[in-house]
């Protein structure tokens, strides 16, 4: 595991996008942060900027003015980085896998790391797929794909 | 002095959503904005036509995340409308408990993130934590903390249990105290007062001229709330009050939110004590061609479906109108003239959710031009133009 990464795992801070979701999976991340769950002890901080984050969130199912800008996105993001889809319209698009505007799912744009199903998928599910994502990256796990675009 | 354009999104650290605001700004003060949006859209109208009529509840469910039984509900009436039919007694009741258990959640995030657009973090930490309640209390309900998928043409999916009704009376009754304590908190905090008081007023006259719903209206003095002009559901059944305050600036508006919390929860109560017993579905087999409409009062306003039925079994044309089209093109009385740190909250205030307002972008073929109303009404001049030449009258 490289020095960049192993930095990053102590307190990864994380933007979350939202490429056209239905607001739920953007409500359940917050709930992560309030005092319920409490995502911080874990030192996790939600990032205001992509230039500061070093994991992205992203809902929803990428609709055709969002897949430029997610693009861009992922470019200004500083490397090493993780992705994290959140909720079934980032895995597949769900139920608008037929519709007009969603022309591609999230890991045919960028390379993914974790996969969050659930519609939208509970905090707790969530908090259990960024601890996923550590255990992969501690484990050195990362899938040839990822770690060349890293 | 010199004009100089301020740029809110589309993916801005303040919003959940991505929508794009354009201030144009003097110095500190605004004097014009622009709205684009678009940035959501996800096509559910054709995606709602192409499914049938019970397929359909579960996409309109997906139209946004917090509204997710004003959707439904709407769309379920519209469809009871074409054949047309009334739903059994009980159904009424449960659909109106979970509308109530939507209200409350909906309007306890608005005041959460309103806390936090002030600075007031400990408000967003507190109202979220409260709002866990009445998750699990809808968890226990339906199954799920957001999308519930209780709502079918011509009743309900699941039936409410003798056994829980108890337990959800006890989560919906512990927000009460906290939320009242929260109201005078804010009635007596003078920081607050001075942010939010005398902001972004929405006057009676430009309430009724730009159509406000919801909330928005109610705050302005405009007393319209579809549960008491056309009931529906149990609403004309239980005993409520209408919160309409007079003065329409941001306080008004959080003032309405809580007291309509406090009477969402007074609602529920009542529906669930007095749940009658019977059928909870009529079992539609068949819809016959024909047309029907269906409002309720959402959280944030009236929602507004119309469904068109040719006899088969899909509809043929579903249009959805969610409360913040109507909503939002008051800012362009509430926030000219007022500084851009004010921005955010007279922004805010009107409970804004693009998921629900997105229907509609026209590109042309390129995908580099979105056009807007003026331009499609040339467009249709155009081509009437055309056709006028083509058969020469």
């Amino acid at each position: 595991m490289s020095l960049k990464l192993k930095a990053l795992l102590k307190s990864p801070w994380v933007f979350h996008l939202s490429t056209g979701s239905c607001n739920n999976c953007d409500i359940e991340i917050l709930d992560c942060l309030t005092p319920r769950f409490d995502i911080e002890r874990f030192g996790m901080l939600l990032a205001g900027s992509i230039k500061h984050a070093d994991v992205l969130l992203v809902t929803g199912s990428c609709n055709r003015q969002s897949v430029i800008r997610l693009k861009r996105l992922y470019e200004q993001m500083p490397k090493p980085c993780l992705v994290v889809a959140v909720g079934e319209c980032s895995l597949s698009r769900g139920m608008f896998i037929h519709s007009y505007n969603c022309p591609l799912p999230l890991d045919k744009i960028i390379p993914v790391d974790v996969y969050i199903p659930g519609c939208p998928p509970k905090p707790e599910a969530i908090i259990a797929g960024v601890v996923k994502l550590i255990e992969k990256v501690k484990k050195d796990k990362l899938s040839e794909k990822t770690k060349k675009a890293k | 002095m010199a004009k100089t354009i301020v740029p809110i999104g589309p993916y801005h650290p303040l919003q959940e959503e991505p929508e794009f605001f354009m201030l144009t700004v003097e110095g500190e003060k605004v004097v014009d904005i622009d709205v684009r949006v678009g940035y959501n859209h996800r096509g559910i109208e054709k995606l709602s036509e192409m499914k049938t009529f019970d397929q359909s509840t579960f996409v309109i469910e997906r139209i946004c995340g917090i509204c997710s039984t004003s959707h439904p509900f709407a769309y379920t009436r519209a469809v009871e409308d074409v054949i047309p039919v009334e739903v059994p007694e009980r159904a009424k009741y449960i659909r109106t408990i979970i509308a109530e258990g939507e209200r409350i959640h909906s309007h306890l995030l608005w005041l959460g993130l309103a806390g936090h657009f002030l600075g007031y973090n400990t408000v967003y930490m507190w109202v979220w934590k409260l709002r866990e309640e009445i998750l699990d209390a809808m968890e226990i309900l339906s199954g799920n903390r957001n999308n519930y998928a209780m709502f079918k043409p011509g009743g309900v999916r699941r039936d409410i249990k003798a056994e829980d009704i108890p337990d959800v009376l006890k989560k919906i009754n512990s927000i009460v105290p906290t939320l009242e304590m929260l109201l005078k908190a804010i009635a007596d905090d003078p920081v607050l007062h001075a942010r939010t008081k005398g902001i972004g007023v929405l006057s009676k006259e430009e309430a009724i001229n730009f159509s406000a719903l919801g909330p928005t209206s109610r705050a302005s003095g405009v007393a319209r709330d579809v549960r008491r002009d056309s009931p529906y559901g149990a609403y004309d059944k239980v005993e409520w009050e209408m919160i309409v305050t007079e003065n329409g600036d941001v306080f008004d508006k959080v003032v309405v939110r809580i007291l309509e919390v406090l009477e969402a929860v007074k609602i529920m109560r009542q529906c669930l004590q007095n749940l009658p017993v019977g059928e909870i579905d009529l079992n539609i087999k068949d819809i016959p061609p024909g047309e029907g409409i269906g409002h309720i009062e959402a959280p944030r306003g009236e929602t507004f479906h119309y469904v068109r039925s040719d006899g088969t079994n899909r509809p043929v044309r579903h249009k959805v109108r969610a409360p913040t089209f109507m909503n939002l093109p008051t800012y362009k009385a509430t926030v000219v003239g007022e500084t851009v740190s004010d921005a955010t909250i007279i922004l805010a205030a009107i409970d804004p959710c693009y998921c629900c307002t997105e229907r509609m972008a026209v590109r042309n073929t390129k995908g580099k031009k979105l056009y807007n109303g003026e331009d499609l009404i040339k467009l249709s001049q155009r081509k009437t133009e055309r056709l006028r030449e083509k058969y020469k009258c």
